[in-house]
Formats: structure tokens, C-alpha cells, sequence
């Protein structure tokens, strides 16, 4: 991922992350120490479940994080080079919506149900590329036709619209100022799988044709393989391993991302009995002193539950947060794929 | 041969709406044997709940039978319903909002063995319970827990104990994994799949997720738009889909495979209403082998080859 040949098409960069919530004197510590890079026109995964901080990273990455309970607490997010964390709100504004879009999770309440869909793709136009409504219109329909929506219908209120049209017209607003950084979060999770289908593919389509780079969150590893160039898997706020979809998928590491591929019902072999991963994720306000994961880890020694873990590189672009990997032949049960 | 467990026989549910009648489930047959697993596939709004709920009789079906072990439960009166129920239970999709918040783990799964008046006194009743928890692997401690206290995947346990508290024959599983990250998702599934083995449950399985179907079921049933358009043994039905929307049902499921992702048949639109219904298949609209019969006349499902139903015109 680094390397300095490399270094030019960097279009996001965060460095150090580490944001908390603080509630009733408890922290919660949502994202600790997060880095990673995103180059231009390539789709990172974001995976991880419930609690994981995939969101919160999204939100900091606009500087969007609810402010109290929220806080960034450290670390430099670099947007074209840019500190998005030092900017004041006027810069900020320039660089919403124009130079970062997000596609929110659920099509259903992301929309305003009192404006048409028109005027909402019009909206972030008006706002960074031009003052004539009559130019924004056009170009705001020209945009509904891309993600598939009639011009008939522009004037329409998104309850007329089912939930996969809700979130084309969710991605038509995202993408209608060409932006070079779309954050998508789960933007399929609320849809059903052939509608889900369509939705994918209209996205990988309009990233081809704008060269946009993606962060795509997602839990589903299934969506991850169909759409992303690279992945980074959380857990409990860090990120615990990372590369090429093939480092991940065929040359998985970290304990828990293994534990993921193991919960998930094999479509070739169904009689093949689940091994889930035991027990639950720590309770964020109280991380375990070592490794997160050592709690429910079955590779896990004394030493990983006392120490904090160091990120180990197994190649150019393929890391994982695991110190047993210091050990001369500590292998995983999952097998390599060629 | 013996006697299916659960014979439901043209089931039809129409809701009135201001808008004409909504056919939610409209003539759906099929049969269930002691101890196997029928799952229901389909996306929102194909009625595959309503279908669940019309078996327990929790919603009034319009027409049709459902023999359940020899007995017609769509003709039942309320006393002998409930008498029935005793066999027959329910898992529902949310653990969140299927738990009475103000009761406790020990109220909540206690209700059913009270109501029904299988234990007469408060240490039998307790000692059911606790026993019930250590069945489903929940802590003892959790005993006075109220479900705001606990996750996902516990508060479905509570859901599963409360359903086995009456030692039904038959669970309707009602998406009981959807709302739960992968690895909670797997220990259940473990779990409902242990349960049915040593107490020999039947499971009627409802769920949109294809992985999990694919999993838990011998047998398939798909559904769309009220319809059952095809059904078959589980592994028949995944090697070899034979109506064009399982097959394009089945291609969109995203494989977590380094490049698994074959030839997807991305099916245009959408569900169309289910509003008056006009005559013929109810997915020609969307269809890319449509014929001039299938906006005519409606497919019969018929067996292609042997336990393998569609109701598609390709095949007939």
C-alpha cells in the first residue's frame, strides 16, 4: 500500500486515527489507532460487524462525528493531501459533497420525504458547481437517468419510490458532483439480493466511468469479493487485517477474519457444521489490556492477552494485527488458496 | 409411507386494502415430514410470513386447509387452538422487539409454561426454566436479566427457549438470524440445528437469506408474489434451478470467493403490486424467457421430475 512510487494517486490517506464517544464519564473507544490508504479509482472494503467502528471511520473521514458524545482524539485524515481534521467549516462545506460523497445505509430515512427527487440531486449541485437552476435541473436529471430513474419521475416525493429506486436516487446525489471519494455505507444491506444485484452493478459501472475511489462498508463478505480491489477488516475499533481482496480471501492471517469465513454457510458443502466464533465482542468502554480479539481467540497465549499486538506485514500490501505471527511457524487452520 | 407432519392445502390470505384486494398468499400447498426442515425463500413482500403465521393461525387465513398432525387448524375454535399451540410455536425475526421489555428472561420464557399450565408450581416452573436456558445456552445468571440488558444473539436464545418451553413438534422460524452479525448468526443456526436433532422438531424455516437456507433445509420452497414457483430437495434445487427466477434468484447471491462470481442474470424492475393481481405468471413482467401464454393464462406448478415442482410455462 505505501511505497513511494506509489505515492502520487493517494487520493485518501488516515494516519493514527483514534476517535472515542464519552458517555456518562465512561469512554467508549471506537476507533483506536487507525491508518490506512486508498488510491485513485480503487474500492477498499471496510468489513467488520456490528460495533466494529466501520461507520464511525466514515464519519470522521467527512468530520462528521457527533460532537458531543463524539470526539477525535488523535490522528491526521490527508484528502488530496488536505487535513480534513484542521479545516475550518467553511472549507469543510467545500469539500462535502463535492470532494467526498456518502451513501448512507438505509435509502428509507437518508431522503427528504418533503422534496422531490429533483430538487434533492439539485441541492449539492446549486451548492459547489453552478447558480442556474435550469443548468442544475438538467444535470441533476441527466444523473437520475444514469442510475436507471426516468426522467418522468424527477418529480416525484421518494415515498412513490421503492427502497431500491430510493437508493439509486441516494446514489445519483452522491455522485452528481463527480467526486472523487464516495464513502458507501452499506449501501446495500437494506435491499433485497436481486435488487442488490442491480444496485451493485450500476455502482462498479458509474466507478469505471468516473475513475471514482471507494470506501465501501460492509459486513458481508460475499459483496466484498464482488466489488472490492482491497480490504480492511475491523474489529473492536482496530484494524486487524489488511491488503489485496487475494491476500484476505486466499491468504487469510488474523485469527479473526478466518473465524468470519468459518460463520458463514458454505454454499458447496452444506452439511458442513458452522464454527462460529465463540463468545461476544468486549464491551468497547472496556477493551482487554492485549489483543481485542485474545478473549475469543483460539490461538490466543498469555502473551496476547497482556500485551498490545503490533501490526506484522507479510508482503508489500498484506498486514495483520497479530503477534503470534513472531513465532517462526505459527500458521492458521484456514488453507491458502492458490 | 407415514403421515406428513404438516399438510397445508391451497392457503390464501387477501387483505383488503383501499386500493382493491392485496393477494399476500395466494394458493399455496405443500407438505412437511416428522423431523425436517422446510425452508421458504423469497424476497420482502412474497408473502413468506404471512404464510408462517397463517400455519399458527396468528393471522386469520382466507381460504384453504392446514392439517397438523391429522387435524384441520384452519377450522379450529379458539379452545382447541390453543390447546394446539401447545405443539406448534413461533421464533420471531426480531429479538428486539419480539420480547416484552418489562419481563425478565425467567418471565418471559416461564409465560407459555403458565399459561398453559404444564407445571402447577413455582419450583417446577423454575426449575423448567433454568433448565430451558442451560438448553439454549443462556447463563444462569441472566435469570432476572430484562432483554435491554442482553445482545442480539442472546435475546434470540430467550426467543428459542420461550418456543421450546411447551415442547412443541413444530417451529415456525421467522428470519430468526437476520438481524445477527455473522458469527452470533452461526451459533445459532448450530444451536436450532442440535435442538432438532435431539428433540425432533420440525422446522418450518422463513428467510431470505439463500446461504443459510441452503444450510438449515431439506427441502425448498420459493416464493414470489404470493406463489410458490418452485420447490424441491435442497441440494436439487441449488444444482439445478429450474424456474428463471430461482435461477437469477440464486446467480445474485454474492459468493465470498476470490472471483467466484460467475455469470449473474440481473433480472430488470421490480416486484410488481400485489394489488389485483392481473391473469398469467407473476414474474413475466420481469422475466427474460417471457412467452405470449405468460401474460394469459396463470402456470400450474407441476413436478418436472420426480419431488422437483414449477410452475413455469417453459416446462409445460
Amino acid at each position: 500500500m505505501n511505497g513511494t512510487k506509489q505515492q502520487n494517486d493517494i487520493v485518501l490517506s488516515i494516519k493514527d486515527l483514534t476517535v472515542h464517544y464519552e458517555v456518562d464519564g465512561e469512554v467508549v473507544e471506537a476507533v483506536n489507532n487507525l491508518s490506512l490508504d486508498l488510491r485513485e479509482g480503487k474500492v477498499l472494503g471496510l468489513v467488520g460487524e456490528t460495533g466494529a467502528g466501520k461507520t464511525t471511520t466514515a464519519l470522521s473521514i467527512l468530520n462528521l462525528i457527533p460532537f458531543p458524545p463524539g470526539k477525535i482524539k488523535s490522528g491526521e485524515i490527508l484528502l488530496n493531501g488536505k487535513n480534513i481534521l484542521a479545516m475550518n467549516i467553511a472549507e469543510l462545506e467545500r469539500v462535502r459533497g463535492k470532494d467526498v460523497a456518502m451513501i448512507f445505509q438505509d435509502p428509507m430515512t437518508s431522503l427528504n420525504p418533503v422534496l422531490t427527487v429533483v430538487d434533492q440531486v439539485m441541492e449539492s449541485i446549486l451548492i459547489h458547481e453552478t447558480s442556474s437552476k435550469v443548468e442544475a435541473r438538467e444535470r441533476a436529471i441527466q444523473m437520475l437517468e444514469t442510475v436507471g430513474i426516468a426522467a418522468e419521475r424527477a418529480d416525484e416525493y421518494p415515498h412513490q419510490f421503492s427502497g431500491g429506486m430510493k437508493q439509486r436516487v441516494v446514489i445519483a446525489i452522491a455522485l452528481a458532483c463527480n467526486s472523487r471519494l464516495l464513502l458507501a455505507d452499506e449501501p446495500t444491506t437494506a435491499l433485497d439480493v436481486t435488487i442488490q444485484a442491480q444496485v451493485l452493478d450500476l455502482m462498479l459501472k458509474l466507478k469505471e466511468q468516473f475513475n471514482t475511489s471507494m470506501i465501501f462498508i460492509t459486513h458481508d463478505l460475499g459483496v466484498v469479493a464482488q466489488v472490492c480491489d482491497e480490504v480492511a477488516v475491523m474489529y473492536a475499533g482496530r484494524i486487524v487485517e489488511r491488503g489485496t481482496l487475494e491476500d484476505v480471501f486466499n491468504h487469510t492471517k488474523h485469527p479473526y477474519t478466518e473465524g468470519l469465513f468459518n460463520s458463514l454457510p458454505s454454499i458447496e458443502d452444506r452439511t458442513a457444521r458452522l464454527r462460529p466464533i465463540p463468545g461476544l465482542m468486549p464491551d468497547p468502554t472496556q477493551l482487554p489490556l492485549g489483543c481485542t480479539f485474545a478473549p475469543r481467540c483460539s490461538y490466543a497465549t498469555e502473551a496476547c492477552i497482556n500485551t498490545r499486538q503490533t501490526e506484522i506485514g507479510f508482503s508489500e500490501s498484506h498486514f495483520a494485527l497479530c503477534s503470534r505471527y513472531a513465532e517462526k511457524n505459527f500458521v492458521i487452520d484456514r488453507k491458502e488458496i492458490d | 409411507m407415514e403421515q406428513p407432519i404438516l399438510d397445508v392445502r391451497n392457503l390464501r390470505k387477501y387483505f383488503k386494502t383501499p386500493r382493491g384486494l392485496l393477494h399476500a398468499v395466494d394458493d399455496i400447498s405443500f407438505t412437511i415430514d416428522h423431523g425436517k426442515t422446510l425452508g421458504i425463500v423469497g424476497e420482502s413482500g412474497c408473502g413468506k410470513s404471512t404464510t408462517g403465521r397463517c400455519i399458527l393461525r396468528l393471522i386469520e387465513p382466507t381460504t384453504g386447509e392446514i392439517w397438523f398432525d391429522g387435524e384441520n387448524v384452519a377450522q379450529m375454535k379458539t379452545r382447541q387452538l390453543r390447546a394446539k399451540r401447545l405443539d406448534m410455536q413461533i421464533i420471531f425475526q426480531d429479538p428486539f422487539s419480539s420480547l416484552n421489555p418489562r419481563n425478565t428472561v425467567m418471565q418471559t420464557i416461564a409465560e407459555g409454561v403458565r399459561v398453559q399450565k404444564i407445571h402447577s408450581t413455582e419450583t417446577e416452573i423454575q426449575k423448567r426454566v433454568l433448565e430451558l436456558m442451560d438448553i439454549v445456552g443462556l447463563a444462569e445468571r441472566l435469570y432476572n436479566s430484562y432483554p435491554h440488558e442482553l445482545d442480539g444473539g442472546r435475546r434470540q436464545r430467550i426467543g428459542i427457549a420461550r418456543a421450546l418451553a411447551v415442547n412443541p413438534k413444530l417451529i415456525v422460524c421467522d428470519e430468526p438470524v437476520s438481524a445477527l452479525d455473522v458469527s452470533i448468526q452461526a451459533q445459532i443456526l448450530n444451536l436450532l440445528k442440535d435442538l432438532q436433532e435431539e428433540m425432533g422438531l420440525t422446522y418450518v424455516f422463513i428467510t431470505h437469506n439463500l446461504g443459510v437456507v441452503n444450510h438449515i433445509s431439506d427441502e425448498v420452497l420459493v416464493m414470489y408474489l404470493g406463489q410458490n414457483v418452485e420447490q424441491a430437495h435442497t441440494e436439487e434445487i441449488f444444482r439445478n434451478p429450474k424456474h428463471p427466477y430461482t435461477q437469477s434468484l440464486f446467480s445474485a447471491i454474492p459468493v465470498a470467493k476470490v472471483g467466484a462470481n460467475k455469470e449473474r442474470i440481473i433480472i430488470k424492475g421490480e416486484v410488481s403490486s400485489p394489488i389485483n393481481p392481473p391473469a398469467g405468471c407473476r414474474f413475466a413482467p420481469r422475466c427474460q424467457h417471457r412467452m405470449p401464454i405468460c401474460t394469459q393464462q396463470d402456470p400450474v406448478l407441476t413436478e418436472v421430475t420426480s419431488g422437483h415442482f414449477v410452475a413455469c410455462h417453459l416446462y409445460s
